[in-house]
């Protein structure tokens, strides 16, 4: 695997280190992992798979814990609305 | 669901953190087929976490990681336990697996999480644990020329500066909530334990220059959708400083969830242990920062105590407990400079989501009187992290105490929980 490849976060391009977790990327991406139960913009908090607040669509899989999963080439990864 | 895997074991270990590591390490020495299950992708917990801007591990971090190699433990990891399936069986799941894990006995490791408090604007992002920062920079987050300001109580706070000072960061305050005084007779009890006052003149010379504010936290964060600066209340006095990151983190607190739901007895939060790391429970052993918050030292003896009772090798076991009496001053020494002060009780306004699972204000709480009340009305810790966040938050804010803990531990897939009919929920007539 290359040392820095290409994921996708809310549709744009975002280049992460190989090894990074998906949560990285978004905060790289300056994305929200999802949206609250009111509509609150949140992002990862405990980083070790805790809090939950780090779930995204990762591949089309919603509520995917970012935090505790690694980037792929290609990867789709979006908001959790 | 793909796979279904059953696998037996003389001893499970849950938990691939140092006290983890230590007990497989000492058990699998005895010729035992021992088994180390952890959800992270690779062994060392939180403190011993690898990842693309890691530098090689600390001296003896390698020598444990290569101790776990050559000692034939069978590690699991990327699977998290989510439940008990009946006397000596737990549930684990992977991404899009299940394993059915037998034991005879079992070592639990579960670690510690940060105690998160809540105040205004606490629910923005780049508002992160201390701890979670740290581990996102460690999993490849960029940090280099980010402003950050380090607040909340504990060491890991002056761990975490020293860690993002070395990766490029800039950090224009740490704000540590207990007085001055306390840390002063800290710094000087720590003489009695030399290991400690190397470590800590390292951290010095390390975060050298970085102001630290002591009686000083943090009372509001504010930013539009992403955190833009914090308020801190400084001695006394607020003041603004702007930031790209908050890490805040109010100390730890034990991930007793596990061994709750096992029926290990538990005292004032922690799961009791007799003198070799039995729990209550027969045949259960639990070893680390589930017994007393007290660091990788304390939990590397007593994970090899647990690791050593549960091959029987109690003389050997016994050799350890002078050790461990010494490591364990330093937890009380740790617990009694870092508790909280009371003024923290008043940070959260009315509207601040005390909940952030399900968006639960302090004032719907505040007409509750206790844990149970407020979750039946208002959802409140009844999210996806199971009141892991609030739950700590309300019982230092209200004084509430804790509910049992139910199956599943951790939510888990439907089709993981479908794998086994036994664990289709009765049907009560309580309030979901």
């Amino acid at each position: 695997m290359p040392s820095e490849f290409i994921v996708r976060v809310n549709g744009a391009s975002v280049s992460v280190p190989a090894g990074a977790t998906v949560a990285v990327a978004m905060v790289i991406a300056g994305q929200p992992c999802r949206s609250s139960v009111i509509g609150e913009p949140r992002g990862p908090l405990c980083g070790m798979g805790i809090c939950f607040e780090c779930r995204a669509v990762v591949n089309g899989t919603s509520h995917s814990r970012t935090c505790q999963l690694l980037c792929e080439p290609n990867m789709e990864v979006k908001t959790d609305e | 669901m793909n796979n279904y895997s059953r696998e037996r074991f003389d001893v499970l270990v849950v938990g691939g953190g140092p006290a983890g590591i230590a007990a497989a390490v000492r058990a699998a020495e005895s010729g035992d087929r021992v088994g180390m299950v952890d959800e992270n992708v690779a062994p060392g917990g939180q403190i011993w976490r690898g990842g693309p801007s890691e530098g090689p591990h600390s001296s003896e971090a390698s020598s444990w990681l290569v101790r776990l190699k050559q000692a034939g433990v069978i590690e699991l990891l990327g699977k998290r336990v989510f439940h008990h399936l009946e006397a000596g069986v737990l549930l684990a799941e992977g991404l899009d697996d299940v394993w059915e894990l037998s034991y005879r006995n079992l070592v639990l490791a579960t670690g510690a999480r940060e105690r998160f408090l809540p105040f205004p604007g606490w629910t923005l992002p780049n508002v992160m644990g201390a701890g979670g920062l740290q581990a996102l920079v460690k999993s490849g987050l960029p940090i280099q020329g980010k402003r950050v300001v380090i607040a909340g109580a504990g060491p890991l706070l002056l761990a975490v500066a020293s860690y993002l000072r070395k990766h490029g960061a800039e950090i224009p305050l740490i704000c540590e909530q207990a007085s001055a005084s306390k840390l002063a007779r800290f710094a000087m009890m720590l003489i009695r334990h030399p290991g400690k006052i190397f470590q800590g003149l390292q951290l010095r010379k390390d975060i050298a220059g970085i102001p630290l504010a002591t009686s000083s936290w943090p009372m509001a964060a504010h930013g539009k959708r992403t955190l833009e600066a914090v308020t801190i209340s400084r001695a006394g006095k607020s003041e603004t400083v702007q930031c790209d990151y908050l890490a805040c983190g109010f100390h730890l607190i034990p991930n007793t969830e596990l061994p709750v739901l096992l029926g290990c007895r538990t005292r004032c939060g922690y799961v009791q242990v007799d003198e070799l790391q039995q729990t209550s429970a027969q045949g259960i052993f639990c070893a680390g920062e589930p017994t007393r918050i007290g660091g990788v030292d304390l939990a590397l003896i007593e994970g090899q105590i647990a690791g050593l009772a549960a091959t029987g090798r109690t003389s050997e076991a016994k050799a350890l407990f002078s050790k461990r009496e010494r490591f364990r001053r330093f937890a009380r020494l740790l617990d009694e400079t870092f508790c909280l002060r009371a003024e923290l009780r008043s940070l959260p306004s009315a509207d601040t989501l005390i909940c952030r699972c399900e968006d639960v204000p302090c004032s719907r709480l505040r007409e509750h009187t206790s844990w149970r009340a407020a979750k039946l009305h208002t959802r409140c810790g009844m999210g996806p992290c199971q009141g892991r966040i609030c739950g700590p938050a309300t019982q230092f804010l209200f004084k509430w105490n804790p509910d049992s803990v139910r199956p599943p531990v951790f939510p888990a897939r439907v089709e993981h929980l479908a794998a086994q009919p036994q664990l289709i929920p009765e049907v009560t007539g309580e309030v979901q």
